[in-house]
């Protein structure tokens, strides 16, 4: 019996409309885990690396993590993998709500989405039962009300719908795909869904889930509640409110807003509002808040309320999450939080990324206002600044006139429009934008982590070890007192000493190797959760989450009967964290890619970057253009991977 | 008059605490998994969600009789302005929906409050509080109320006529 995975993949040809239940290896398990690890996997042996992301050939994955559908508190996360059209590396995004235990309940690990539908389609999958469905007359819907239009004409009010919009329909670059309160909505893979004309996947499961050692695993579980229940009631203090609790930033709850608003960056990732914050503006934004939040509401089986219903009057009912009420005002330089809410419903039903959205609208803005761009290209356009945002988001959607050119993101039209554009598209890396943040002093740790994580997303690297330094001993004494989820004691040292001035201080301190450290730490904690289907809100992301290296180990021993320690899953972690870059470097990222946007920091450093980006691909066991060495690879059992990159002349002998 | 000691046991649901979590669900079916704990599996739990996120309908519900045969009509209730349709807050495994069933069977699933354990483990693991269980003792009167087995007879026989009635009791107390 394979135990905590259901063993089985659903396999769909969308060129010939064949489907197959595919047995998997428990091997891969044992050497990959799940989720990401298997998807990398899975990636490397389908499509030689020059594939362009929309050849049919390319699968779509999506895939439970290994310990969804067991009672483990957050697990509940999908992990959607193809190649990004934007970045054209590989695209991993993933999303929480109830999709991957419903698809584990329904006797899958896995849906791999290979070819291209000639029509319209959605996939409806009942335990054995599995159909594709004409979606024709789903054309064009929003992405939520196509997941209620097909429960209805299903008559499955408890079945989960993954749903594209009108975005992913026209394969605009940032469209997303939306599930519930959640979505998978960075790197665009939304587009790949539309390119191989599938509407959505819905999903309705009532079958079992085995677990090896099920009394000691439900023990683990009540571990990680009680200790959630202690979090819970005791928020990390001398922390910014944000970085206090678990889960995600918990936006929906919280009403106060300064420092986002006068922190993060407005516009084009442009302008610090310093004083943007006051009274009159708290007020009203509270009210606009608190009269269109019906409800906090969570994921699968997890006690945090990341998520809320928002019923904007006028509008449709949508969810929302995160930081996105902010993201579509501040781009816009719209005082206004009801606009947030409002033009949010909007892109949730088109379906488009929070992030990559208003700063490509922001990016024309500013075009247009340079004369790269012209009053011609913006023909029927408002002047006020919310109609010419709804207008440039319509454009985008439907890709017509210059929305043609903006649908593929900031880096891709730049291109396309030329004569300086690309100044303007200054808020990426590897082709895909990043938070509205810049900053004074250059953070090594965060540098690092900017540069070469593989999901180009900060926030899905960034967590466990502070942001910034404690003012007194006395605050950071009280910090590692209870630091249980430290790897190593050094990690306390490490705290102990940073300062906010002088010589233990950014950017020299921490040291470069000390960065390595937490950056290798905070990476590893991530790759386990993306394998996991764990959400990062309970592990990865937050200061002293419930999981971590040193409970990890005996919860996958439980759940699935196979033997791992600390070290075994750590040798986990670094094969799955090396195939995953090794897919990349076969489609061609390098060292000249790990760049962190320019405008970042103001304070650089480049002889100290330098010395940091060579002392962690040394550390990694890579070589001085990031790429795994031949030794790396087959200590981690991934000698094919060394002979591949060799005979590609990738990997030469030195 | 004697008086007898009777243990009541109660979840107290606060629909508006719930998150939709659907944590009740998942060590339900758990818990009364056989071997305990050995498979996780939310169609086979005692406790359902009716969930309905775009009406924000949040109703944990506790499986409670079967019935063999559905309701000539569906409930629904609108409370505060908002519609609970479709048996919204029934406790019946009965033919006009899937919830209280075993998947595999299709036979009825009843809660049994977790008898072995302290509290019900739906209480237990749902941390925002919105399943509360109380536990309290009332003294209940042991004696039979006269009066109130009169007002029965009295509709039988209003019903079925007095003869009918004396002959059904007669046949009962000798089977008995």
């Amino acid at each position: 019996m394979r135990y905590s995975e259901t063993g089985f993949n659903l396999e769909i040809d969308l060129t010939r409309g064949n489907i197959e239940r595919v047995e998997t290896d428990p091997k891969l398990t044992e050497l990959h885990l799940g989720g990401l690890g298997t998807n990398s996997k899975i990636l490397w042996d389908a499509v030689s690396p020059d594939t362009d992301p929309f050849a049919p050939e390319v699968p779509l994955i999506f895939s439970t993590g290994l310990l969804c559908g067991t009672p483990a508190p957050g697990a509940n996360r999908t992990i959607i993998t193809a190649y990004s059209p934007q970045t054209l590396l590989m695209g991993y995004s993933m999303m929480g709500g109830f999709f991957a235990p419903e698809l584990k309940y329904a006797g899958y690990d896995k849906v791999i989405l290979r070819g291209k539908s000639p029509n319209l389609v959605y996939i409806w999958i009942h335990n054995d039962k599995v159909e594709i469905r004409d979606a024709s007359h789903l054309s064009g819907k929003g992405a939520v009300e196509t997941q209620e239009l097909i429960k209805k004409e299903l008559n499955e009010p408890n079945a989960h719908v993954a749903a594209i919009g009108l975005a992913g329909e026209n394969r605009v670059g940032m469209a997303s795909i939306e599930q519930g309160r959640s979505s998978a909505s960075r790197l665009g893979l939304g587009a790949v869904m539309g390119d191989k004309k599938v509407k959505a996947i819905a999903v309705r499961g009532t079958k079992d889930i085995n677990l090896a050692r099920p009394a000691e695993f439900v023990e683990l579980c009540n571990e990680v509640l009680e200790y959630i229940k202690y979090r819970n009631a005791n928020p990390v203090p001398n922390v910014m409110t944000i970085l206090q609790g678990l889960g995600s930033p918990q936006e929906m709850l919280h009403v106060d807003e300064k420092w986002h608003t006068e922190n993060f960056v407005w516009g084009n990732a442009r302008v610090r509002r310093k004083d943007f914050w006051n009274k009159e503006i708290e007020e009203r934004w509270k009210n606009v808040q608190l009269n269109v939040r019906k409800r906090l509401i969570s994921c699968y089986n997890c006690p945090m309320k990341c998520g809320a219903i928002i019923t904007v009057p006028g509008l449709s009912t949508y969810m929302m999450k995160c930081f996105s009420k902010l993201t579509y005002s501040m781009a816009a330089f719209v005082d206004d939080l009801d606009f947030g809410f409002r033009i949010a419903q909007l892109a949730t039903e088109y379906g488009v990324d929070g992030f990559s959205t208003p700063q490509t609208m922001a990016f024309a803005v500013e075009l247009r206002e340079a004369g790269i761009l012209t009053d011609a290209d913006f023909e029927g356009c408002p002047s006020d600044n919310q109609g010419m945002f709804y207008w440039l988001l319509d454009r985008i959607v439907r890709r017509e006139g210059i929305g043609d050119i903006l649908a593929d993101g900031t880096y891709w039209a730049a291109k396309r429009i030329g004569k300086g554009a690309e100044q303007f598209a200054h808020n990426n890396i590897k082709k895909h934008e990043q938070l509205p943040l810049k900053l004074g002093m250059l953070n090594p740790v965060y540098f690092l982590m900017y540069a070469t994580g593989e999901k180009i997303n900060i926030t899905q690297i960034e967590g466990q070890f502070p942001q910034s330094p404690f003012m007194t001993m006395e605050e950071r004494e009280e910090f590692v007192r209870d630091w249980i989820q430290v790897p190593d004691e050094k990690f306390k040292q490490y705290l102990m000493d940073w300062e906010i001035r002088g010589e233990r201080s950014n950017p020299y301190y921490p040291t470069v190797d000390m960065s390595v450290d937490i950056v290798d730490w905070q990476e590893m904690i991530h790759y386990f959760d993306d394998a996991l289907g764990i959400c990062a809100g309970l592990s990865s992301f937050p200061l002293k989450p419930p999981y971590h290296i040193h409970n990890y180990p005996k919860i996958i021993s439980a759940a699935t009967g196979i033997d791992i320690d600390e070290e075994g899953l750590k040798k986990v972690y670094r094969r799955n964290r090396n195939l995953l870059r090794a897919v990349n470097v076969r489609r061609g990222l390098r060292r000249a890619d790990e760049v962190p946007p320019e405008d970042h920091w103001k304070k650089r450093f480049p002889e100290l970057e330098k010395q940091l980006l060579d002392a962690y691909y040394k550390f990694k066991g890579w070589n001085m253009d990031g790429i795994p060495t031949k030794e790396t690879l087959q200590e981690l059992d991934l000698g094919y991977v060394a002979e591949d990159l060799e005979q590609r002349g990738i990997l030469k002998d030195e | 008059m004697s008086k007898i000691k009777k243990k009541i046991k109660t979840i107290k649901v606060d629909l508006d605490k719930c998150n939709g979590c659907r944590a009740c669900e998942v060590i339900c079916s758990a818990y009364h998994a056989n071997p305990k704990y050995s498979s996780n599996n939310p169609a086979r739990s005692r406790i359902r969600m009716i969930r309905d996120p775009m009406r924000d309908v949040y109703v944990p519900v506790y499986a409670g009789e079967y019935t063999a045969a559905e309701c000539m009509g569906r409930d629904k209730y609108i409370i505060d302005g908002k519609e609970y349709d479709e048996c919204g807050f029934c406790r019946a495994a009965c033919p006009s929906r899937d919830a209280f069933k075993e998947p595999d069977s299709g036979l009825p699933l009843k809660c049994d409050m977790c008898e072995d354990e302290e509290t019900p483990l739906c209480v237990k693991w749902c941390l925002n509080e919105a399943l509360i269980y109380e536990e309290r003792e009332e003294e209940v009167d042991e004696e039979v109320k006269h009066e109130d087995v009169e007002i029965g007879l009295k509709a039988m026989v209003n019903k079925y006529g007095l003869q009918n009635v004396i002959d059904t009791v007669t046949r009962m107390s000798q089977k008995s």
